[in-house]
């Protein structure tokens, strides 16, 4: 999978979820500040992550995570074997 | 001791989604009854159901105050918007006071389902997502309502099966009556998903009826085969005499008594001498002779057993007096976790408006039901005090004795 798409995937996902404009989610744009995120609801961040791409997001990992950047290259870098380009 | 009145009423239901509508499917005695493919090809027996728009509360709440909500949380925030509004409690209002919630509920079937298998599929407790937790809880809609409406009193759910909603305002008038609470917000509510009946289904409760949905449900009639699940919610805000007039609150009615009773036997038959000690708990409290009941909405679901022995009950009650009695089941289904609260509701509109809304399908007494002066069409009529049962699995008794101010 290239990362490009993951990209265009995570942005379509996290816009449905979270319920905001596609367009406000950009590269280095701060995740906790686009998407209505607070303790309970990243949760659902990490479960659309592990039910797309079957990659966990170990809590301990999510402070690492600040950008949509973060996100997108965590998910590239962690992808199962059998799901990379 | 604190006289307690109702100053507020909200309704999502079958027949209407406002008062205004739900008065009017009453008088015209129109039946919230359809057919569902759905549950038919899912393997129902029976597929008929009440037919409750679904609520859209996107653009209302924000999608963090939607997650930890069911859809009976959903109906019920929707009716106690209106109930609250119909009472002139606002925002500035419950912030600054501890106004409680007693809401019957009985069943977060669906919700529960849906993150156990989202858990089982990804074997990863996360799936489940942040509001799993608080919808698959029975306590979802005072949770819920309760932050939403910032209500800072008394936080209990009222888990009486079929009885639950009734419980709650008995409840509610209680702790009033006592002075430990002013003002409660009360009522019941009940998914309308066939998830949270399939088990009901299974043990051939429900009307077989199927090519005639709107007949199916026929309570005392002498061909009824069962019951027709519904759902929705239905809000009842009660507070104390004196509350509502510091606050110049328009005032309805007043809960003159609650009875209740365990039949402690069996599970799901009920008896008559249980409903019998309910209704004269409830007549003893509300200090009133029988001839000023005006009229009886009864519990009576359409099931060949309940309702005979219902008609027993009321029947060796009233005696000689024969007391208008229907069972606005007819029209509705049977709401369960709800129907107490709703159908404080549909006699409400009833007394407020002259008239008592026909139980529909009502064509034949059997030699029980014939014992009542059941009302088969709508009659234009005035009374000032009603009796509402409602009895649940279990054995679990609630009646409620109401009069209009």
């Amino acid at each position: 999978m290239e990362r490009k798409e993951i990209v265009k995937r995570v942005n379509e996902i996290l816009a449905d979820e979270y319920e905001v404009d596609e367009s406000t989610i950009e590269n280095e744009a701060n995740i906790r500040e686009v998407l209505p995120i607070d303790s309970l609801s990243i949760v659902d961040l990490v479960a659309l992550v592990q039910s797309e791409y079957k990659v966990t997001i170990p809590m301990t990992d999510l402070p690492k995570l600040k950008t949509f950047n973060d996100l997108y290259e965590y998910i590239y870098t962690h992808l199962p074997a059998d799901t990379t380009a | 001791m604190n006289r307690v009145v109702i100053t507020g009423m909200g309704i999502w239901s079958c027949l209407g989604i406002s008062l205004d509508e739900v008065r009017k499917s009453l008088y015209e005695g129109k039946s919230g009854i359809v057919f569902s493919q759905e549950r038919k090809d899912a393997g129902f027996r029976s597929a008929l159901v009440g037919n409750v728009p679904k609520a859209n509360l996107k653009g209302i709440l924000s999608r963090n105050e939607r997650q930890p909500m069911p859809e009976e949380a959903q109906y019920a925030y929707l009716a106690t918007k209106q109930a609250l509004e119909q009472a002139q409690l606002d925002d500035d209002y419950l912030i600054k006071h501890d106004v409680g919630i007693i809401y019957g509920n009985d069943s977060v079937a669906e919700a529960t389902m849906t993150a156990l298998d989202k858990f089982r599929n990804m074997k990863s407790s996360v799936a489940c997502g942040s509001g799993a937790i608080f919808q698959s809880m029975n306590s979802t809609i005072t949770m819920n309502l309760a932050c939403l409406f910032h209500l800072r009193g008394i936080n209990l759910t009222a888990s009486a099966a079929c009885a639950s909603g009734s419980q709650s305002i008995g409840l509610a008038a209680l702790l009033i009556r006592n002075g430990l609470q002013e003002c409660v917000v009360c009522g019941g509510a009940e998914e309308n998903n066939m998830y949270g009946i399939a088990s009901f289904d299974g043990i051939q409760s429900f009307s077989i009826r199927e090519d005639e949905p709107t007949k199916a449900s026929r309570p005392f009639d002498r061909d009824r085969d069962g019951l027709v699940p519904s759902g929705g919610a239905a809000t009842v805000i009660v507070e104390s005499y004196e509350h509502a007039m510091r606050r110049g609150a328009p005032i309805l009615a007043e809960v003159l008594g609650w009875g209740f009773s365990g039949n402690g036997d069996h599970i799901s038959t009920p008896n008559v001498t249980g409903p019998a000690q309910s209704l004269t708990m409830c007549i003893k409290e509300a200090n009133i002779n029988l001839s000023e009941i005006g009229y009886v909405n009864a519990h009576a679901t359409s099931t060949r057993i309940g309702d005979k022995r219902e008609a027993e009950a009321i029947s060796s009650i009233f005696g000689d007096y024969r007391v208008p009695v229907t069972s606005t089941k007819s029209q509705t289904g049977h709401e369960m976790w709800m129907a107490g609260a709703s159908e404080v509701i549909y006699s409400m509109l009833m007394m407020k408006n002259g008239f008592i809304a026909g139980n529909i399908n009502f064509e034949n007494p059997d030699e029980t039901t014939a014992l009542l002066n059941i009302i088969p069409e709508t009659r234009k009529t005035y009374f000032d005090i009603f009796l509402s049962n409602s009895f649940g699995f279990g054995g679990t008794n609630s009646t409620l004795i109401i009069k209009n101010l």
